[in-house]
């Protein structure tokens, strides 16, 4: 495990004149998985950036093993805290493993070599992420999962023993969403590596995380395990939608149906159908 | 996980990858290199007359020859070295600023920078009378002053790169039209003077003029060298490279300073030698087998169409061009090129 303790006091932070949050207290369990969740701009991802010092804090702090960030210098930080933002850009033509290197920036000293450490650092990450057989090809030719899978090695080539993710599954199809949660996990699970990420889907938010933190309005809502956080008074009160929340059979972890307008009358025991096909087509003539 | 190597083989794919970048990236900056070269030869050896190479390696070591003396060493040599402190200069400063804004329209050519420094030169040199290292100063100052400008008068929520591009075009606008009224006004002005201010020009070029410009270029230009991977980190987006530990506000403060720097002694000299800023990084980009930071490259390639530039402006056209009347003609339909596809895309970033 990595003991490596991220914790926020007081936290406030904001964009020019609004503030999207004021007194935010939090603590990430070390070495777990960590999702944040919540209705768009309710300031999950501006909580991440100011974690990660994107975005200074207005008011409070964030304490990594009980030292201010905003004080460490910026190297060091980068050496224990990596983040994948949403939307990092690939240089034209650049090669997976030469991407991939540049997440031992923060390792390199303005003259420093390329050691064996960097070297090793790399193959690790191109080996646990899938992608060694990728390591010549262009990142412009590589399908939206694989890309997402080179970004998450870079990181890991940082050897950061705590990661954050801002959204790291929005733009992939649901077997590549699947694919990056359980790297990570292995991830979490291999070397203990803390991480805390901004999550849309709430139940695979509840199914891989250990912890949820439900964000609204700026404030936190709920946290705790899956089965404390996502239950369908909370869902109600952080997206404002009713749902209903069953034990998912295969993680015995909560999962969550949304009741919409259209479909929010039928009983919980009864049989599933087509309501289109039953009641709004016209039936076929005998 | 799916089918990889074990960790050995990775680790020896990864080193020989790396090596063949490393090697391939050294094959490309020594060609530049020995074109530099071979342009500096070719434009010391051949002119309106010929000089044998072991006359000119004769002058070049301070022997005096008859003949080829003052051709080499009077005329020939401070045009050369002028060039090609000119180019490098254009070069990695002009792709500092298209790697850090992430857009190759960024310039300091084409967003004011360079038509700051130079009406700060004409306005020293015809209204304050001021010459030496004095012009250099006040188009630096300059410089300086019209990024700060271009950066403010872009600025809303942040600084987009298109904004700021739009905003330092009109901005150039506006000074080239100063440069020509100053020069309109200025008595007894020649015409080859007055096409040093407004495409660039390395006309009557002497050594001691030299002297700034290396200046320049070892100070600034080696701050942009020991920036390069911070640069290169930068270009994976801001946020990105905050998370890889560079202080991005700091870095890009220091870059641009830098970059301005370099740009504005350069121009304070030989004028903003047309498109060499704007063209040096591209054309250095799509050089086969590239890879890493630019800088060096570019600006070995703004020395190679310098050079290139003026030898051609001098002996290969029907009359005499200065070199920015060449490198204006290469680069105004690369420009054209860039804003077609621009559009196409739908922006401009």
């Amino acid at each position: 495990m990595s003991g490596h303790e991220l914790r926020a006091e007081d936290l406030g932070a904001g964009y020019g004149e609004r503030s999207v949050f004021d007194h935010l207290d939090i603590a990430f369990p070390s070495g777990r998985i960590t999702a944040i969740v919540g209705a768009n701009a309710c300031g999950k991802s501006t909580l991440l950036r100011t974690l990660s010092r994107l975005l200074p804090a207005r008011r409070g702090r964030v304490l990594l093993d009980g030292r201010s960030i905003h004080h460490l210098p910026s190297r060091e930080l980068a050496r224990t805290l990596g983040l994948l933002p949403q939307s990092p850009v690939a240089p034209e033509g650049i090669t997976v493993a030469d991407l991939v290197s540049r997440g031992r920036h923060p390792h390199q000293g303005l003259f420093s070599r390329w050691t064996g450490t960097d070297e090793r650092a790399v193959a690790d990450a191109l080996d646990a992420t899938g992608t060694a057989e990728l390591a010549e090809r262009a990142v412009d030719e590589l399908s939206g999962g694989q890309r997402q899978r080179v970004w998450i090695a870079m990181a890991l080539a940082q050897k950061t023993d705590v990661l954050l993710l801002d959204e790291p599954i929005t733009f992939l199809d649901i077997s590549h969403q699947v694919e990056v949660l359980d790297l990570l996990t292995d991830l979490n699970r291999s070397r203990g590596t803390t991480i805390v990420m901004v999550l849309h889907d709430l139940n695979l938010a509840a199914r891989y995380a250990d912890c949820l933190v439900a964000m609204a309005g700026g404030h936190i809502r709920s946290v705790g395990a899956p089965e404390i956080v996502l239950t369908e008074e909370g869902v109600r009160q952080v997206f404002g939608l009713d749902c209903r929340v069953l034990t998912d059979p295969t993680s015995g972890r909560p999962m969550m149906l949304p009741l919409g307008r259209h479909h929010a009358q039928r009983d919980a025991g009864a049989e599933p159908r087509l309501a289109l096909a039953d009641e709004t087509l016209p039936r076929e003539q005998p | 996980m799916d089918g990889s190597l074990p960790a050995t083989a990775t680790s020896q794919i990864i080193a020989g990858h790396r090596a063949t970048r490393i090697r391939r990236r050294q094959a490309v900056v020594a060609a530049l290199l020995l074109a530099v070269a071979a342009l500096l030869a070719l434009s010391l050896m051949l002119g309106q007359s010929f000089t044998p190479p072991l006359d000119v390696v004769h002058v070049l070591l301070g022997h005096d020859v008859p003949g080829a003396s003052f051709t080499v060493g009077d005329l020939r040599l401070p045009r050369a070295v002028l060039s090609i402190l000119a180019g490098l200069s254009f070069g990695i400063a002009g792709s500092a600023f298209q790697v850090m804004l992430r857009n190759p329209l960024a310039s300091p050519d084409i967003i004011g920078i360079s038509s700051g420094a130079s009406a700060a030169a004409v306005f020293a040199i015809v209204v304050l009378s001021l010459d030496g290292p004095l012009v250099s100063v006040f188009a630096v100052i300059s410089g300086l002053a019209i990024a700060l400008l271009v950066y403010g008068l872009s600025f809303r929520n942040g600084v987009s790169g298109t904004r700021l591009i739009l905003v330092g075009i009109g901005v150039s606008a506006m000074l080239e039209s100063l440069i020509a009224y100053i020069l309109a006004r200025a008595p007894a002005w020649t015409l080859q003077e007055a096409m040093r201010w407004l495409t660039g020009s390395v006309n009557g070029a002497s050594l001691d003029q030299a002297i700034p410009l290396l200046l320049g270029l070892v100070l600034f230009g080696g701050i942009l060298l020991s920036r390069a991977g911070n640069l290169e980190a930068m270009r994976l987006g801001d946020d990105m490279a905050a998370a890889l530990g560079v202080r991005v506000a700091r870095e890009r403060a220091l870059l641009v300073v830098a970059a301005v720097a370099v740009i504005s002694i350069a121009t304070a000299v030989t004028g903003p030698i047309a498109f060499v800023a704007f063209l040096a990084g591209p054309i250095a980009a799509r050089i086969p087998g590239i890879s890493g930071s630019i800088l060096l490259p570019a600006a070995l390639t703004g020395a190679v169409l310098v050079l290139l530039g003026d030898y051609v402006g001098q002996f290969l056209l029907p009359a005499r061009y200065p070199v920015g009347v060449v490198t204006g003609a290469l680069g105004a339909p690369y420009l054209i090129y860039l804003i077609i596809r621009a559009n196409r895309g739908g922006a401009m970033s």
